[in-house]
């Protein structure tokens, strides 16, 4: 539909047609239902949707020309649902035809940096080439820049995405993420990647009451559920496990429950007797009570 | 004498947009598009040089596009050929392939009969250009 504004200069859109026919609302519906809490987020992703789909009109009448920079920062702890978010971003920008195939590539420092001389660049264009189309996810981008070593490879690699990033605005979409204080550090040593990225996402702690909101949606996709008791002592374990160190959100409860999973199965398999269907599917609380994390040990301390 | 082989050989040669539609085909079927080059035109050459590594796990067509770049760049007037490797089971093997650039000039083959045993006549062809060593055969 193409609007020519001299002739039809009452021409009425539907933005909010255009925002279903997009199919933006399903996307942030399944946002909305899929992930928990992350209220800030879900407002802020919100926005930059509507700004997408503000600008797609605008460029269909022809009222704007330039592709936007859609680059973006992510900021969080661990295990609050940077990556996941990222993955819902590049179907948003795929639905909004701001990248043309929609793939996410999630990388670290070590597919882009090599180990000698000469090897940086073409490892860091190998992983360009996969990317464009879609969205490149740098996961604790402030790995790439280490100040204390002048020779580090690193710098090679940051200078090619700088370029890819300002020249192929079209083709690919960086989203850079990482602990909020040391992705400051990291704008603050490398200008260049700060002015580029229009967009800056700030992911909260997830609550207790969201935690545990998590963990029964964790179990119930592996057909597995809490007894009420169980669930009594997920609560006092997160509760716990908050306030030791090592605390990564949703990935230390992911973690958790796959040990709980471990010590029901080596309970039901020392268990007499034959045993309920219902059984391969309860997760008890004596399962979760055995935790370290109960006599003021870190799960993550190590080996038992 | 124009060289034909492959896909579309029946064509006119694509045009670069025509060339980026069929990579993105090729891609959306999950086939590893590579770039082959040569300066032996003659049709039993069948082993081509390679340049680079077929490409796996690209999804758009503008990365592949500029790896063509890239190969044109480095062999001016030669022939250069896309090749789309498909890698299910059962396949296994080259699904599409064409040419996407020759040389200005196609100077074409010498046919000649040599007499053998008998009245038997053997036939050769020999691509002019091959008088040249490699390298030398296209351009200058």
């Amino acid at each position: 539909m193409a609007l020519v504004l001299e002739e039809q200069p009452e021409a009425m859109i539907d933005l909010r047609a255009e925002f279903s026919a997009a199919g933006i609302e399903a996307f942030l519906h399944g946002l909305d239902e899929e992930l928990v809490g992350l209220r800030p987020v879900k407002a802020r992703i919100r926005e930059i949707a509507s700004l997408l789909l503000v600008e797609r009109v605008r460029q269909k009448l022809g009222v704007s020309t330039e592709t936007p920079t859609l680059h973006m920062s992510f900021t969080g702890n661990p295990g609050t649902g940077k990556t996941t978010v990222a993955l819902r971003m590049a179907g948003i920008l795929k639905a909004l035809g701001f990248v043309r195939q929609g793939q996410l590539i999630s990388v670290t420092r070590d597919d882009l940096v090599g180990q000698y001389i000469g090897h940086t660049a073409p490892k860091t264009k190998e992983i360009l080439k996969k990317a464009i189309g879609g969205v490149l996810f740098i996961d604790e981008a402030y790995y790439l820049y280490r100040p204390d070593n002048e020779r580090d490879y690193g710098q090679e690699a940051i200078e090619i995405l700088l370029q890819v990033m300002e020249n192929q605005r079209e083709d690919l979409v960086v989203i850079l993420a990482g602990y909020a204080d040391r992705m400051e550090k990291f704008f603050t040593m490398n200008p260049g990647f700060r002015s580029r990225i229009a967009h800056h996402i700030e992911f909260p702690d997830y609550e207790d009451g969201e935690l545990l909101t998590i963990s029964e949606a964790m179990l119930a996709r592996q057909n597995y559920k809490f007894s009420a008791a169980a669930k009594a002592a997920m609560r006092d374990y997160i509760d716990r496990r908050r306030a030791q160190p090592y605390f990564s959100n949703a990935r230390s409860i992911r973690n958790a429950l796959d040990r709980a999973r471990l010590r029901q199965a080596g309970r039901l398999i020392a268990h007499d007797g034959p045993i309920r269907p219902e059984m391969l599917m309860t997760i008890e609380a004596e399962d979760i009570l055995a935790s370290r994390v109960f006599r003021g040990v870190p799960d993550s301390a190590g080996p038992v | 004498m124009r060289v034909t082989q492959g896909c579309f050989s029946f064509l006119p040669d694509l045009t670069d947009a025509q060339i980026s539609k069929q990579v993105q085909y090729c891609l959306d079927h999950g086939w590893a598009v590579s770039f082959e080059y040569t300066d032996d035109p003659h049709p039993r050459n069948t082993y081509w040089d390679m340049w680079g590594h077929p490409m796996f796990d690209i999804k758009d067509a503008k990365a592949i596009m500029g790896e063509l770049a890239a190969c044109r760049r480095m062999h001016e007037d030669v022939y250069i050929r896309l090749c789309a490797f498909d890698s299910t089971h059962g396949w296994e093997s080259l699904r599409l392939s064409f040419i996407v650039q020759r040389p200005a000039r196609e100077p074409g083959f010498m046919l000649t009969r040599g007499e053998g045993e008998g009245r038997n006549i053997r036939y050769e062809t020999r691509a002019y250009v091959v008088e040249k060593p490699s390298g030398e055969r296209y351009g200058g």
